[in-house]
């Protein structure tokens, strides 16, 4: 523990912007898998243990689309994309097969997903870490804010990333498909009641979901390390998301995923033996406070 | 718009929850439904909204066959209803909750590139708030509303849905007295303004005799009697099985 770093960094503007966009970034990516998480728990009920699989596969073809088209822009939708129809298959295909079953059965049918495609990953790609680089554009000095370090490219990470979180809150209050997966995240059984195709819009929502794993996985690439297994991590910090900011809670996972990347930012330089720890930390005292999460509503 | 059921029979692993239940609805009707706990009642009118499969028998509507049938298509073709506990969309509006059962009803859920709520749903769904007295809370949250006014509100997401058959399960579960008779004079008045097929389930036989123009008795899953509030309060097998135990009880 280092409190006296902790307090110099706070007191001192230019390593507090470096580590708030640090902070930023990571949660910021982190929202963008959180988020498809909980939305596919919110409507389906259904814990995704293989979400951390669409991160790293979007990575993955991010990285062979760049190298094949050169662009940076096509890598990352393309990252998104392809998860969008793998999505749907994987839905369709599997989980539509162990909806309502216990809940050991479909952690058994993803994590077999999840093994699968991390030696397929070997396969392709090989067992090393591979480095996909930043785009050439943004290979310049990083930009000096109060003395803070800030690379460009950070700074439209966080755009983006921004932007899709605005793009998915908006979507979902404003469209016709974007409330009728927030009725039946509330209430699936009156949304089928209503007359609404619901094994379409599972399947829907479970693409969005793997699209927003895939983005993540593909924005993420450039300043991360692709290696096989790359999900795992992920997964579990999107678990430790969902539980803080409440099963099913778009905003939740906004704010919490901020607050782990903010939690991150500082606590390396606080506690650097102890980051991951602080994050449990505060998860624990959030579910002290609040059972449910910070929006999370009790499940009837 | 007539229901009729002929022989349905669903079972629960080797219990018959519903065997061999043959009954009419004429259109226009009023229905009570009555059986003491566990008499299949719910599992009654999960088989006309086709939300679960008979084992046997069909389910008719105008004498058409729907019984295998998706739950939307069943809906589509005139048959709505309402839960026994209040089911609705708790972070919305009232207005909300209806514009999304209107946008269901026009085929509208669909479009991520298209606005909510489609033009004209919310006219519609005021029209619908009014037809059951919940105009006046349209833009409250519907978790704030009083438990009577959530009932009312699951009522109006069925009729959002334009139905001619319209089964009600416990409307006035949870109420007191007074709003009990609320309830029920308000679905009565439905009923009449709405031409409806109206099947309810009911616990109260106060509000039983009183309402229903028809009253059938389940019993383990079978038809034990019908006929009107006379007919039913002189019939020994009801006395014994029913509503004998049940004054015994209160």
């Amino acid at each position: 523990m280092d409190l006296d770093a902790l307090g110099r960094c706070v007191s001192t503007a230019s390593c507090l912007v470096t580590q708030t966009t640090s902070g930023l970034i990571a949660g910021l990516l982190l929202f963008l898998v959180a988020a498809g998480l909980t939305l596919i728990f919110g409507v389906l009920k259904v814990v995704n243990f293989a979400h951390g699989t669409f991160y790293m596969l979007g990575g993955y073809i991010a990285f062979t689309t760049l190298q094949v088209t050169e662009s940076y822009t096509l890598a990352v939708l393309a990252g998104g994309a392809a998860m969008a129809v793998f999505g749907i298959f994987f839905e369709r295909a599997l989980i539509a097969r162990v909806y309502g079953q216990d809940v050991l059965m479909q952690l058994l049918v993803c994590y077999a997903v999840v093994l699968i495609f991390d030696d397929l990953v070997k396969m392709v790609w090989g067992a090393d870490f591979l480095a996909m680089g930043m785009p050439p554009a943004f290979q310049v000095p990083p930009l000096f804010i109060a003395g803070g370090i800030v690379p460009p490219f950070y700074a439209v990470l966080i755009g983006i990333a921004l932007v899709i979180a605005i793009a998915l809150a908006a979507s979902l209050s404003g469209t016709r498909a974007g409330k009728t997966v927030l009725a039946a995240a509330q209430n699936p059984t009156m949304v089928s009641a209503l007359g609404v195709n619901t094994d379409r819009l599972f399947a829907v929502v479970f693409a969005i979901g793997a699209a927003l794993a895939g983005l993540g996985g593909a924005l993420a690439a450039p300043v991360r390390s692709l290696t096989p297994g790359m999900g795992f991590s992920v997964l579990i910090d999107s678990f430790i998301v969902t539980v803080i900011g409440g099963m099913g809670s778009i905003a939740g996972a906004l704010l919490a995923s901020v607050g782990v990347g903010l939690i991150r930012g500082f606590g390396t330089i606080g506690f650097p033996t102890f980051t991951d720890g602080l994050i449990y930390v505060a998860m624990i005292i959030v579910l002290l406070l609040r059972p449910t999460g910070l929006f999370g509503r009790e499940v009837v | 718009m007539s229901l009729k059921v002929e022989n349905l029979t669903k079972r629960f692993g080797g219990l018959a929850a519903i065997s061999d239940v043959t009954l009419d609805f004429p259109t226009g009707s009023l229905t009570a439904v009555i059986g003491p706990n566990g008499a299949g009642k719910s599992t009654f009118f999960n088989l006309i909204s086709g939300a679960i499969r008979p084992d046997s028998g069909r389910v008719l509507l105008d004498g058409e066959d729907v019984t295998a049938h998706s739950r939307g298509d069943i809906v589509r073709r005139g048959i709505g209803r309402a839960f026994q506990v209040a089911s609705i969309f708790p972070t919305m509006t009232v207005a909300e909750n209806l514009m999304v059962a209107v946008a269901a009803h026009r085929g509208q859920w669909a479009g991520l590139g298209r606005r909510f709520p489609p033009p004209g749903a919310r006219v519609r769904a005021m029209e619908v708030a009014d037809l059951v007295g919940l105009a006046h809370v349209a833009d409250t949250l519907s978790a704030h509303l009083s438990h009577g006014d959530q009932k009312l509100l699951d009522i109006a997401l069925a009729l959002a849905l334009e139905p001619k058959v319209l089964l009600l399960d416990e409307p006035t579960a949870g109420m007191g007295p007074e709003e009990r008779w609320q309830m029920i004079e308000r679905v009565q008045r439905l009923w009449e303004r709405q031409n409806l097929t109206l099947v309810f389930i009911e616990h109260d036989m106060d509000i039983v005799f009183r309402v229903a123009q028809t009253i059938r008795v389940l019993c383990y899953g079978r038809v034990l009697a019908e006929g009107d509030a006379a007919a039913i309060r002189s019939n020994q097998a009801v006395i014994d099985a029913y509503l004998g135990t049940e004054e015994h009880a209160a």
